[in-house]
């Protein structure tokens, strides 16, 4: 199965000097499919993006890619190969406009005006708001127009595959249910995503697959509809919530 | 009133010098949060190439490119061997000295300080040097019962399109916002496909050449230039990088032009020989009153 997945992790180990945050984590995503990485605080989630990204470098295992080894290689050159991430947290570009923000993420390929131009009306098509606050400082938006722009900002360079670190924080449910329904409009239009999420019921909801890291491993990992009913899942992650339908 | 705006326009002159340097300080810092205390020897370095262009060369090119193609030819060897210098420093005194912390790095720049003054005084000799006279004509426009030199128009006419294309360039290219976007937050930068390494480039390249630009400036200007000179205007420059706010562009140019023309005015109305004092005694109060520059945090878009 690892054999066609479009990314395969195999074996991640990853350090922070003494600290091993991830400790042999294996994982894969098929093409045209969401997954979703569940866990707690710390649990590892937003360094196993980050080691897809090339921005931590991994110790052991392998990081695959359409085939090809991703370990080693440079976080620019990641992006240009197919895949970008929304990090935790936005990390909008503060005091640079929503359009320079969007042509950042469109930087590998900034000579293609046309496609650069293609992916903005896409980005736009999602994302509205975006185009009314064009040329607005990033810096000034809502929590959730900065999580549009995070989003907006990681498809310019059409990726393949798209990392999204906990879009759903610190949001309102009204906007969380929104950017979740883009997160499943994003998919339909061909983008194979994995979401890193601590609102496991969405993230559930919209996921085939799911995995659940706890300090560097992963401990339980299925098909969405397992997890969901797993008692002991449902008591850890889904807290009171998975008893309200979704 | 007439010497008021004279010395306005003295001031604007020698300012345009202390913004062109102070462009370097301000994008290495903004980038890298390094204080680059080499920059100031990299701005008498291009005071002597242009020199030695002027001086020895002038014989043969001028011939070729009259008068005014010689300085053309003059700034822009001394802006590309001085870009290429800073590179080499770059290389050699910072990169490896990066992971280790600021302050090992601050010392590095202290020593290629040092180094790249005593390069100059080994290859030029420790007297000073004099840049031909009469380079330019001196003609004197009086506008207004205002004096001021052809050489002073052509210096802020320089000056000013040097800082126009740099301000065009990082203000309103997608590269510039990629540099923009690595010094607010390098790692997503990463993210967006940005190679630090070429953002770097582009600022241990442009820095200098600036800087080296502003010395064949000066040399035109005072005439007389010494290997110690980097010094003081870079202390100067330095200053202006504070009045603008560390990392902001336009202030470094604004700090550079307001620091000129207090500095001349001093001078005028205060006392010639205090003249540095009150620029030390500036940095001091803006340091204690306005830590981020005269423009606060508000425009200050950190570069
Ligand atoms: N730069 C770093 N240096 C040292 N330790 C780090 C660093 N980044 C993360 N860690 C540690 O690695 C572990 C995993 O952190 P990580 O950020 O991947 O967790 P997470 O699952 O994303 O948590 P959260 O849900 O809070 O975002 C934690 O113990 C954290 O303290
Ligand atoms: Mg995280």
């Amino acid at each position: 199965m690892t054999k066609e997945a479009l990314l395969a992790v195999d074996d991640l180990h990853i350090f922070y000097g003494s600290i091993d945050a991830l400790k042999g984590v294996s994982l894969f995503l098929n093409r045209g499919e969401i997954i979703t990485v569940l866990g707690a605080n710390g649990a590892g989630k937003t360094t196993l993006l980050n080691a897809i990204s090339g921005i931590v470098p991994s110790a052991k295992g392998s990081i695959r890619f359409n085939g090809n080894l991703l370990n080693g290689m440079p976080a620019h050159e990641i992006v240009n190969m197919g895949i970008s991430q929304a990090p935790e947290g936005r990390k909008v570009f503060s005091t640079l406009t929503v359009e320079e923000n969007l042509n950042l993420g469109a930087f590998t390929r900034r000579h293609r005006k046309g496609d650069v131009l293609e992916a903005k009306e896409r980005a736009h098509a999602l994302f509205p708001i975006l185009k009314k606050r064009y040329r607005q400082l990033a810096g000034t938006l809502s929590g959730g127009e900065q999580q549009m722009l995070a989003i907006g900002r990681a498809l310019m360079s059409a990726p393949k595959i798209l990392l999204l670190d906990e879009p759903s924080l610190g949001l309102a449910p009204i906007l969380v249910n929104q950017i979740f329904d883009i997160i499943g409009e994003i998919n339909r239009q061909g983008t194979s995503i994995l979401l890193v999420e601590q609102n496991a019921n969405k993230a559930l909801g919209i996921a085939a697959r799911a995995y659940v890291l706890e300090n560097g491993q992963v401990s339980v990992s299925g098909p969405s509809e397992e997890l969901r009913s797993d008692e002991k899942i449902r008591e850890a992650y889904l807290g009171g919530r998975a008893l309200k339908k979704k | 009133m007439q010497v008021v705006f004279e010395q306005v326009i003295n001031g604007l002159t020698i300012g345009s010098f202390y913004a062109l340097i102070a462009l370097g300080y301000s994008m290495v810092y903004g980038v890298l949060k390094l204080i680059n205390f080499a920059h100031g020897d990299f701005f008498t370095l291009g005071s002597y190439v242009g020199y030695t262009i002027l001086v020895w060369v002038s014989g043969l090119t001028v011939v070729h490119f009259g008068l005014w193609g010689l300085i053309v030819i003059a700034m822009f060897v001394a802006a590309l061997a001085v870009a290429l210098t800073g590179l080499a420093v770059e290389r050699v005194a910072y990169r490896p000295i990066y992971p280790t912390g600021r302050l090992p790095a601050v010392v590095s720049a202290l020593g290629a300080s040092i180094f790249i003054q005593n390069a100059i005084m080994v290859v030029w000799g420790p007297r000073f040097q004099a840049y031909p006279s009469k380079l330019i004509p001196n003609i004197k426009f009086v506008l207004g019962g205002v004096n001021i030199t052809l050489l002073q128009i052509l210096i802020l006419l320089m000056s000013f399109i040097l800082m126009a294309v740099l301000y065009v360039v990082i203000q309103k290219t997608t590269f510039g916002a990629a540099v923009r976007a690595s010094a607010l937050d390098r790692e997503t930068a990463s993210l967006m496909g940005i190679n630090f390494k070429k953002v770097i480039f582009f600022i241990f390249f442009l820095g200098p050449a600036l800087g080296a630009m502003a010395g064949v400036m000066v040399g035109m200007y005072y005439r007389q230039i010494s290997f110690t000179m980097g010094w003081n205007y870079g202390l100067k420059a330095f200053t202006a990088t504070i009045l603008g706010g560390i990392g902001n562009l336009p202030g470094a140019m604004f700090g550079g032009l307001i620091l000129g023309v207090l500095e001349m005015l001093g001078a005028a109305y205060i006392s010639a020989a205090w003249k540095d004092v009150f620029v030390f005694l500036i940095l001091i109060l803006v340091l204690i009153f306005r830590p981020n520059g005269l423009f606060g945090e508000r425009v200050a878009e950190k570069v």
